[in-house]
């Protein structure tokens, strides 16, 4: 079994805002083009143009309804890849030394020259975030494009992973989680993000924002509240005669 | 084991060149960065530097490499060789295939050009088309507007000289309330997505009116599960509101709309409803000032919207009068309309209130200095912080058109168009219906078109009738059934053709229009059509040519195959001629160029018409020696001039390549785009950006960019004159008259003022049920599943139902319903959704797919269990008993009514497949591999 370092100098992560994601799958397809052609095996896919098509992907929208107990039922878009954990389980059951946690930044990685394709890291990962790949036979998983991230061949904007630069929304953050003061820490701070599956202990560097609440603009009808907005309605007058000479009134002014 | 960690390459060499150029995974035409390595395609990118995505792109653009590989492109020109439908085909020589499409066309064009019916569909090349088909001269060429979007385009002009998408957008950076109509989540998909974005970030609020809570709805903070077909009845309701409140901007309504316009009030006269103009035909206000009746132009005039003007024993009143009778009548209170919105009263009512508080009370200045039309002088730039966008959803109506009237009218009397905050014009918008042609239909034996087959008609003269008042056009565009049908009505062509309604054509020319699939309502009824022989064994359409890059279900259909380039192998210029993708800052045009060589035997469709039109000896194609006039479509690019000076592409012209808008051709034009990154923006300078049809500065920064040849203010039309002109010929006046069967129709829909009319059929009693598609973000039409990537992500389309009508009907996840509507029946699987209408049922559009088409498996779940409600929806209205054939379409502008679609839903046993099930067509490309895994630089 593999040791996780006892700290990182920094924890790299996504924060990820489902306030905002419209669950277009742009970060699922940015993600599948540069990991086809960049870190490790490319993404395969099996049975592609036929009857079950399956494929590795590093990162999957899922979406979600939910039923308030008051009003509308509502759709929430839940993008999901490694949150790269503090305390990953995907790491610590690996038999040969192939999924390590880095210590400069914290981002989790298979080696895949040392990957033996048990697939006892995807069965140890409470998220599902690991995929064997069928055709190379090792485990894929999110590498918050670290063959990115420090690249000098790219532009320095273009320095960050494939998903957060292609979101058309902007509901993807990228940053150091250890630092409070890095602009994705005073974003969770400020919108209240959470971890995903807290009791599960693994620690996870990634954070959501939740969806603001929904669905407020409403007058109260026999609540018997204070109806805010009635002011902004109070008819002029009644009937076209009275709307004209208002008109006439208002126009004097203008 | 303890912690180790292997070295690692950070660095790694992305490609070897980056090669920029537009996307085509879409309409949005976003701005792409391809990597190359070893001369492939091995990545694709947002370009940031990009007027339209800024670097971003969605799931289709960063699948475009898979569509570049698609195991469905088409390696070569075909000839049939089976029976039509079957997918018999030959490979022939672009020599050959040439040849016969001239032999067929040729004696046409001497003989009856209207005997070509040449009809486009995604097509991004308008411009060049429509050229194409005024050189043969037939009156018969559109592209896929009438079956899209049309009611919403031309309302939008005809209202406001423009709307929304590549007209305008909704200032993003200012805007504090945001509300969305039933929106076609492809169309104009990364800007929306950043502005919703710069919302959200900003925590302005969002506003989403649609039956299904999915996409941008999802994220909206409050979803309105409106009924389909009544956003009019709620818009309508929305104005009553404020109207009567007295929250509307009347300053903004005198000065830069014609409510003060003058009205002629006389029942009694021929000219009843229709603008008091000047000799000069300027429309006439009283001046608030001197009390005087002045043409609305002139300086220093205040118009006034109370006062009336009597002369000729004619009163004459202001728009606005009208207005305010009209919809400040109880029939569109929020209680008299939340039934049949399915909007509770008192949520209509909030919502009015959030739109006034928002514009009123939350309005700012920006300091922007500006002069206006009138010569007055402002200090600032007055903005009003609400904004909306509408697309398809409220435009597939047959009430459509008047329902975008209606929009547009409320945004207008909220004083929110063209200000800060509000919504925007993008060049080369605004533009009015008046300052668009008007539509030509004059077709003359071995000699072009009289001008330009499209247009905005005025009245009844302009109606694209023969003589003896028969309609001039095969789809029956601009006739008294449609009288404003800007776009043409594509889903009408080929029933009117099998009809011979209103005549028989030759030759079909279709180009990237899936008509014998998910393009055409009512599918089967069209394949038949396409195959239909008569008393001789001959094709009721005797010939049919089609172009397309990938094996698609209308290719079994052709007798002629002309296979075009996938996107990344070709030219194109998306021409502020055609369809712009500026923005409300800056006007932009870009190109399309071949980042890599096709490796079949393919040519772009544009070159392959410039070949075809020399053979023809087509003007404007050959030389005056007759040889060919443009080797390709990028020499056409290059050297085209509309008029002299103005050509496609507006960027690096002048024989220096400085010129911007007007200048000579530059034979290295395209070489600039390809270095500036393959588009060209030009800002529009502070104090122009707003208030742009009234704005001087605007004005003559339009002109100098050739978009005007001079300036061009005009007033918003809140009253539609045009509309009038029809209702006046169908009350008796005037020399051209409706035939009596459409008075009725024309007198009750083509109303001045927006209105609402229910827009469900006769005949529909017992089918209770608002059935709606709409297509996933990730897929683009029928496209998107032959994309590996993209067919993982939306496979499968079942039939959402509301929860009500699941436990009504006895159905869970996975059981199989059968669907009926008055014209057909489908057997799908449905599933439940709880965010939805509930008197509506919805699924993907165009995820089914005929067996053999698209180069997929034919145990494809596409084929298997994916299904197209166009089955249901019949291109005509269920027969009235009149032996009339009425179409379903808007009453106005011709807008296929898809969305009216009602069924009926009752349980059923599991078959084998989706029913109906269509018979495979054969494979005119080979099998595609099984299993997908490169690496393009290994």
């Amino acid at each position: 079994m593999t040791t996780l370092p006892q700290q990182t100098d920094r924890k790299l992560g996504l924060v990820i805002d489902l306030d905002t994601c419209v669950g277009c799958h742009a970060c699922v397809i940015s993600c599948k083009g540069w990991n086809t052609e960049n870190y490790g095996a490319p993404l395969s896919d099996q049975d592609a143009y036929g009857s079950d098509p399956s494929g590795t992907f590093l990162n999957r929208v899922h979406s979600y309804e939910v039923q308030p107990e008051a009003g509308a039922a509502q759709l929430v878009h839940f993008p999901k890849s490694c949150l790269h954990c503090d305390d990953a389980p995907c790491v610590t059951v690996c038999p040969t030394g192939a999924s390590y946690k880095r210590v400069e930044d914290g981002i989790v990685l298979v080696n895949e020259s040392d990957c033996i394709g048990c697939g006892l890291c995807a069965w140890a990962c409470p998220y599902g975030a690991r995929e064997m790949d069928q055709a190379a036979g090792v485990m894929k998983k999110c590498t918050l494009c670290v063959d990115r991230i420090y690249n000098e061949n790219l532009p320095e904007e273009d320095r960050q992973p494939a998903c957060v630069r292609t979101c058309p929304a902007g509901a993807r953050h990228f940053g150091d989680l250890s630092d409070p003061d890095s602009a994705v820490s005073q974003l969770v701070a400020e919108r209240g993000g959470v971890d995903l599956m807290p009791e599960q202990g693994t620690k996870p560097v990634n954070k959501y924002l939740p969806p603001r609440p929904r669905d407020q603009l409403q007058t109260p009808d026999d609540s018997g509240e204070i109806d805010v907005l009635a002011p902004f309605l109070e008819p002029i007058d009644n009937g076209p005669k009275g709307f004209l000479g208002w008109l006439d009134r208002t126009l004097e002014k203008l | 084991m303890t912690h180790s960690q292997p070295p690692l390459d950070l660095s790694p060499k992305v490609s070897d060149e980056v090669r920029k150029t537009t996307c085509y995974m879409c309409a949005c035409r976003c701005g792409i960065n391809v990597h190359m390595k070893k001369g492939k395609v091995a990545y694709i990118e947002g370009n940031r530097d990009h007027p339209v995505n800024q670097g971003v792109l969605c799931a289709k653009g960063s699948a475009g490499i898979m569509q570049h590989n698609s195991p469905a492109r088409l390696r070569n020109p075909m000839k049939r060789v089976g029976p039509r439908g079957s997918g018999a085909f030959e490979s022939i020589s672009w020599n050959e295939a040439l040849q016969i499409a001239t032999d067929w066309l040729e004696p046409l064009r001497r003989e009856a050009p209207e005997k070509l019916a040449f009809f486009t569909g995604r097509d991004q090349s308008q411009s060049f088309t429509s050229l194409w088909a005024q050189a043969f001269g037939t009156p018969n060429y559109a592209a896929h507007g009438g079956f899209c979007s049309v009611n919403m385009a031309t309302a939008g002009i005809y209202t406001m000289g423009g709307a929304f998408w590549e007209f305008g957008q909704p200032d993003w950076d200012h805007t504090k309330l945001f509300m969305l109509f039933g929106v076609a989540e492809d169309h104009d998909s990364n800007p929306i997505k950043m502005g919703l974005g710069k919302l959200k970030k900003r925590g302005a609020r969002v506003i989403g009116v649609n039956p299904i809570r999915t996409g941008y709805n999802a994220i909206a903070d409050d979803w309105v599960g409106i009924t389909p077909g009544t956003d009019g009845l709620f818009i309508l309701s929305l104005i009553h509101c404020l109207m009567k409140a007295g929250r509307i901007d009347l300053d903004y309504l005198a000065r830069y709309t014609d409510a003060p316009v003058l009205l002629n009030s006389d029942p009694k006269s021929p000219e009843y409803g229709l603008q008091l103009r000047d000799e000069n035909g300027k429309a006439l206000v009283i001046d608030r000032k001197t009390r005087k009746l002045t043409p609305f132009d002139q300086p220093g005039v205040r118009p006034d919207l109370a006062a009336t003007y009597r002369s000729g024993g004619i009163t004459h009143r202001p728009v606005f009068h009208q207005m305010a009778e009209q919809y400040l009548g109880e029939d569109y209170s929020p209680e008299a309309v939340a039934e049949r919105c399915g909007i509770p009263a008192p949520r209509i009512r909030a919502i009015a209130s959030e739109l006034a508080r928002v514009a009123f009370d939350e309005a700012f200045e920006l300091d922007h200095e500006w002069t206006d039309f009138r010569g007055e002088h402002h200090k600032t730039m007055t903005g009003r912080p609400v904004s909306f966008h509408a697309m398809r959803g409220i435009s597939a109506h047959a009430n459509g058109f008047q329902t975008c009237r209606a929009l547009h009218v409320l945004q207008i009397i909220l004083g929110t168009v063209e200000v800060p905050g509000g919504f925007r014009f993008k060049p080369p918008y605004p533009k009015p219906a008046t300052a668009h042609p008007k539509p030509h239909c004059k077709a003359t034996p071995d000699a072009p078109l009289d001008g330009p087959h499209l247009g905005f008609v005025h009245g009844p003269d302009d109606l694209a009738l023969k003589a003896d008042g028969s309609p001039a056009r095969i789809d029956k565009a601009f006739t008294w059934e449609n009288p404003m049908s800007a776009h043409g009505l594509m889903h009408m062509v080929i029933s009117n053709a099998h009809a011979g309604d209103p005549y028989k054509i030759d030759t079909l020319f279709l180009y990237m229009a899936n008509m014998s699939w998910n393009s055409s309502m009512n599918p089967g009824g069209v394949m038949e059509m396409l195959t239909d022989t008569d008393e001789n064994g001959d094709y009721v359409i005797p010939r049919i040519i089609y172009s397309d890059a990938y094996s698609s279900e209308m290719v079994a259909y052709a007798d002629l195959i002309l296979p075009d380039t996938t996107y990344l192998e070709r030219h194109d210029c998306i021409s502020l001629l055609d369809r712009p993708i500026s923005e409300a800052d800056a006007a932009a045009d870009a190109i399309r160029w071949p980042v890599v060589e096709p490796n079949r035997d393919v040519r772009g469709f544009q070159s392959a018409l410039c070949d075809l039109g020399a053979k023809l000896g087509l003007p404007g194609f050959v030389n005056e020696d007759g040889s060919q006039k443009y080797k390709d479509y990028a020499d056409y690019i290059t050297r085209h001039e509309r008029r002299p000076g103005i050509g496609p592409l507006a960027g690096f012209r002048g024989e220096d390549g400085k010129d911007v808008g007007r200048g000579a051709p530059n034979p290295e034009q395209i070489d600039r785009y390809i270095e500036n990154g393959g588009f060209f923006v030009n800002h529009i300078p502070e104090g122009a950006t707003y208030y742009k049809p009234w704005n001087a500065a605007y004005q003559d920064w339009a002109v100098g960019m050739g978009i005007y040849d001079a300036p061009q203010p005009y007033l918003f039309s809140l009253y539609v004159e045009p509309l009038r002109r029809f209702q006046l010929a169908a009350e008796g006046h005037g020399d051209r008259q409706p035939p009596d069967h459409l008075r009725d129709r024309i007198k009750q829909t083509m109303s001045p003022l927006p209105i609402w009319y229910e827009s469900d059929p006769e005949g529909t009693q017992g089918y209770d049920v608002h059935a709606l598609t709409q297509r996933p973000m990730a897929m683009y039409h029928s496209w998107g599943s032959q994309n590996a990537w993209l067919r993982q992500l939306h496979g499968h389309n079942p039939l959402y139902l509301p929860t009500a009508i699941m436990r009504e009907k006895g159905l869970r996840d996975g059981d199989w319903a059968r669907v009926t509507s008055p014209h057909g029946g489908i057997t799908v699987p449905v599933m439940e959704m709880a965010a939805l209408n509930p008197k509506t049922v919805w699924t993907w559009n165009a995820i089914g797919k005929r067996k053999g088409a698209w180069a997929l498996d034919k145990d494809a779940p596409e084929a298997t269990k994916g299904f197209l409600l166009n089955h249901l929806i019949h291109e005509l209205l269920p027969p009235k008993g009149d032996g009339l054939r009425w179409s379903n379409s808007d009453p106005i502008t011709g807008q296929a009514a898809w969305f009216d679609l009602k069924v009926h839903i009752e349980k059923t046993n599991a078959p084998a497949e989706a029913q109906p099930e269509i018979p495979p067509q054969r494979s005119p490309v080979p099998p595609a591999p099984r299993d997908v895994a490169w690496k393009v630089g290994k």
